[in-house]
C-alpha cells in the first residue's frame, strides 16, 4: 500500500498543520479530545465529522478528474439519494433504504459515464445536465417538502458511533480504504491515469478507456449517493434545495488542492481526502474565530488561487524548490 | 456544416413551444405576456450575451451571478448608505465589475490555468465580498430607480416593454454586432477554434483573453444593475446559480461548450426558451417550479446530443474520438 502514501504530499501535510496550528491559536481547545459514552468528542473530530461528505465526495471526484473528466452534478445527485433515502427510511429495512439510495446513485453514475464515454460529450456539459435536472427530481421525490425521519437505523448512519468514531467518519476511511485497495492494488489506478494521461493513446495500446471512464463516473455517482445519505442521517430530514447545494465545487477544489490536475493523469485518493480536510479545518476555523462565516468564501478564494498558482505550470521556480526538498528533479 | 444550423433548430423549438402554450393558454400570445418575459428576463439575457462570448472563445465563466450579486449590494449600499449619486455609482462598479474580470482573463492567460478553476476562485471570491459589505437585503429608495421602473413604451394589446427590456435588447443587438462583425468577433471564434492557429495567426491570445473575460464581467455589472432595477433592492444572495442558467441559455441557443461556434442571436433565443417554461408553469398552475429545472435539463441533453451528433458528423473521417477533453 505504499502508492497510497505518495512521496508528493508533502506541501499539503504542511497547509495542514499550518491551518491546524493557526485553528488552535484561535481556539485553545482545538486538539482537546474526550471520550463520552464510548464516542469521542472534539473540535478534530468535529473538523472528520463535518468533512466526511466532501472528503466522499472528492473519493469519486479524484478518479473522475484523473480520466481528464469532472462531475459537476455530485450535488444534486446528494440530494436524489438523500430524498430517497429519506422518503423511505420510515416504511423499510436499512438494506432496502441504502440499496435504493446507492441504486439510485450508481444509476445517476452510469448516465454520466454512459454521456461522457459513449456519446462522447464533454465532461462538464454532460454533467451539467444532471446538474440543472437533479435538483428538479429530487423535489420531485420529496414533492418539494422537506421530509423527515425517525429511523433509528438510518440515523445511526449520521450520528451513531463505532469504536470511538462517528459513524460517518468510519464510513469515509472505510470507503478511502476499499477504493484505495481497489485502485492501487490492482493495475486499475495506473489504466486511469493512462486514459487521463492520453486517451487515444491509451486506448491504441490496449486500455479499455471506455469502461475505465464508465466506471469512475459510476463510482463517483456511489460515493455522492453514500454521502447524501449521510447527509440526510445526519439531520434527519431531505431538503431537495439545500442538501449538498454547491458541494461538488467542494469536491473539485479539494481534489485541486490533493495536487491532482484537472487536465487528467496521476492522482492521489489520500491527498484528496486530505484536501477536503484542509477546506474543513478552515471552516471550522473560521466559526471558532468568530468571524462571521461569510469569510469562507473569501478564504477559500484565497487557497484556490494560491494553490493553482502553485500548480502553474509557469511557475517553475517553486516546482524546482519543492523538487529539491524532495531531492528528486522535476 | 451541413443540415440546419443549431440557431434555426432553436428559434423552431421557441416558436413550437410559443405555439404549443398558445394552444393551451391563449391569454399567452399576448403583448402583455411577452413584455413581461421579456423583463424577468432582462438580466439572464444580458449575462448570456457576455457568456456567449467566453464559451465561443473556448471558456467558462462561473463568476457571473456572484458578480451581480455583489452588484446589487454594492449599487444599495453606495446610493443609500454612502450618499453617492446613482450614475457614479453605476460607473464605478461598472469599472469595479470590468476590473475583475480584466484580472480572472490575465491569471487564465499568464498562469495558463483552467478558465473553470479560476473562475471559480472568482465566484467564491465575489460572493464572499458581497456578505462582507451586507448579509441583509438593503433596499433601494432613489428617485432614479422609479422612473426606470415606471418607464415603459406601450405596445399595441397593452404590453409594456420596460426600461430594463430595452436596455437588454440594445445590449443583444450590440453583442451580436460585436460578435458577427467586428475583428474583435471574428478573434473569439478564432481562440475557440484553436488557441495555438490563432496566436500563429498573429491574434494577440493574451490581449483577447483579458479583454473577453472583462467583457463578461462587464455585462455581468450591468446586469446586476438591472436586477437592481427590477428588484429595487441590494442582496448579497441574490442570482445565485445563475451562472448555470446563463450556461443553459448558450447551449440551448446552439453555442458549442468546446468553442469556436455559436451566436449571440441563439442565445437570446435560449433565454427565451427558459423565460417561456417559466411562463408556462405559471400559467398552468398546477405544475411545481421544479419542473422547470426538469424541463430545462432535458432541453440541455436534447441540443448537446444533437450538437455531439453535428460534430460527429462533421469529424467522421478523422478517427473516433475517445475520452473528451474539457
Amino acid at each position: 500500500m505504499t502508492a497510497l502514501l505518495p512521496r508528493r504530499g508533502l506541501a499539503q501535510i504542511l497547509a495542514l498543520i499550518v491551518i491546524l496550528a493557526v485553528d488552535r491559536v484561535v481556539s485553545p481547545q482545538f486538539f482537546d479530545l474526550r471520550l463520552q459514552d464510548g464516542r469521542l468528542f472534539g473540535s478534530l473530530i468535529d473538523v472528520l465529522n463535518r468533512g466526511t461528505p466532501v472528503a466522499l465526495l472528492s473519493l469519486g471526484m479524484v478518479l473522475v478528474i484523473a480520466t481528464r473528466g469532472i462531475d459537476l452534478s455530485v450535488g444534486a445527485v446528494m440530494a436524489i439519494c438523500g430524498a430517497i433515502a429519506a422518503s423511505l427510511a420510515d416504511s423499510h429495512g436499512l438494506p432496502v433504504v441504502l440499496a435504493a439510495a446507492l441504486g439510485a446513485g450508481l444509476i445517476c453514475g452510469l448516465w454520466n459515464g454512459f454521456l461522457v464515454a459513449v456519446l462522447g460529450m464533454q465532461p462538464i456539459v454532460a454533467t451539467l445536465i444532471l446538474m440543472v435536472a437533479g435538483r428538479g427530481i429530487a423535489q420531485l421525490i420529496t414533492e418539494g417538502r422537506i421530509v423527515t425521519f425517525s429511523s433509528p437505523d438510518l440515523v445511526w448512519l449520521g450520528n451513531g458511533s463505532v469504536l470511538g468514531l462517528p459513524v460517518p467518519v468510519a464510513i469515509a476511511l472505510g470507503m478511502l480504504i476499499l477504493t484505495g485497495a481497489v485502485v492501487r492494488g490492482s493495475a486499475l489506478g495506473l489504466l486511469i491515469e493512462a486514459t487521463g494521461g492520453n486517451a487515444r493513446a491509451s486506448e491504441l495500446a490496449g486500455v479499455g478507456t471506455r469502461a475505465m471512464i464508465l466506471s469512475v463516473y459510476v463510482w463517483c455517482g456511489v460515493c455522492a449517493a453514500l454521502a447524501g445519505v449521510i447527509a440526510a442521517a445526519d439531520i434527519m430530514g431531505a431538503d431537495a434545495n439545500n442538501a449538498g447545494l454547491w458541494l461538488e465545487l467542494d469536491a473539485i477544489l479539494a481534489v485541486v488542492i490533493g495536487g491532482t490536475s484537472l487536465f487528467g493523469g496521476r492522482f492521489s485518493l489520500v491527498l484528496a481526502v486530505l484536501g477536503a480536510l484542509i477546506i474543513q479545518t478552515m471552516n471550522t476555523g473560521i466559526l471558532l474565530s468568530g468571524y462571521p462565516p461569510e469569510f469562507n468564501l473569501l478564504v477559500k478564494a484565497a487557497v484556490v488561487l494560491a494553490v493553482l498558482l502553485l500548480q502553474s505550470p509557469k511557475l517553475s521556480g517553486f516546482a524546482g524548490i519543492m523538487a529539491r526538498l524532495r531531492g528528486t528533479k522535476p | 456544416m451541413k443540415g440546419l444550423p443549431p440557431v434555426v433548430i432553436t428559434a423552431f423549438v421557441l416558436v413550437a413551444g410559443f405555439a404549443l402554450c398558445a394552444v393551451q393558454f391563449p391569454n399567452i400570445a399576448s403583448t402583455r405576456v411577452v413584455g413581461n418575459l421579456l423583463t424577468d428576463n432582462a438580466f439572464l439575457g444580458i449575462v448570456a450575451t457576455g457568456m456567449t462570448f467566453v464559451i465561443i472563445s473556448g471558456g467558462i465563466d462561473l463568476s457571473v451571478g456572484s458578480v451581480i450579486g455583489f452588484t446589487t449590494v454594492f449599487v444599495a449600499l453606495a446610493i443609500e448608505r454612502w450618499g453617492v449619486p446613482p450614475l457614479v455609482a453605476f460607473v464605478a462598479i461598472l469599472v469595479l465589475s470590468a476590473g475583475f474580470g480584466a484580472a480572472m482573463g490575465a491569471i487564465i492567460h499568464v498562469f495558463d490555468l483552467p478558465p473553470f478553476i479560476v473562475t471559480l476562485a472568482g465566484m467564491f471570491l465575489a460572493r464572499g465580498a458581497s456578505f462582507l459589505l451586507s448579509t441583509e437585503s438593503v433596499p433601494i429608495t432613489a428617485p432614479v430607480y422609479s422612473t426606470v421602473s415606471d418607464f415603459a413604451l406601450r405596445m399595441p394589446g397593452g404590453g409594456r416593454l420596460t426600461a430594463v427590456a430595452i436596455i437588454m435588447i440594445v445590449i443583444v443587438i450590440g453583442g451580436a454586432l460585436l460578435l458577427h462583425l467586428t475583428r474583435f468577433g471574428a478573434n473569439v471564434y478564432a481562440l475557440g477554434g484553436s488557441r495555438t492557429t490563432a496566436s500563429l495567426m498573429g491574434v494577440a491570445v493574451g490581449k483577447m483573453t483579458v479583454k473577453i473575460y472583462m467583457l463578461s464581467s462587464l455585462l455581468a455589472g450591468i446586469a446586476g444593475i438591472v436586477f437592481s432595477f427590477y428588484t429595487s433592492a441590494g442582496y448579497s444572495l441574490s442570482a445565485v446559480g445563475v451562472e448555470l442558467d446563463t450556461i443553459a441559455a448558450v447551449v440551448i441557443g446552439g453555442t458549442l461548450l468546446t468553442g469556436g461556434q455559436g451566436s449571440v442571436i441563439g442565445t437570446f433565443l435560449g433565454v427565451l426558451i427558459q423565460g417561456m417554461i417559466q411562463t408556462y408553469i405559471n400559467f398552468d398552475g398546477t405544475l411545481s417550479s421544479w419542473w422547470t429545472k426538469i424541463a430545462t435539463g432535458v432541453l440541455l441533453f436534447a441540443f448537446i446530443a444533437l450538437q455531439q451528433g453535428l460534430v460527429a458528423l462533421a469529424r467522421r473521417p478523422v478517427a473516433k474520438r475517445a475520452g473528451a477533453a474539457s
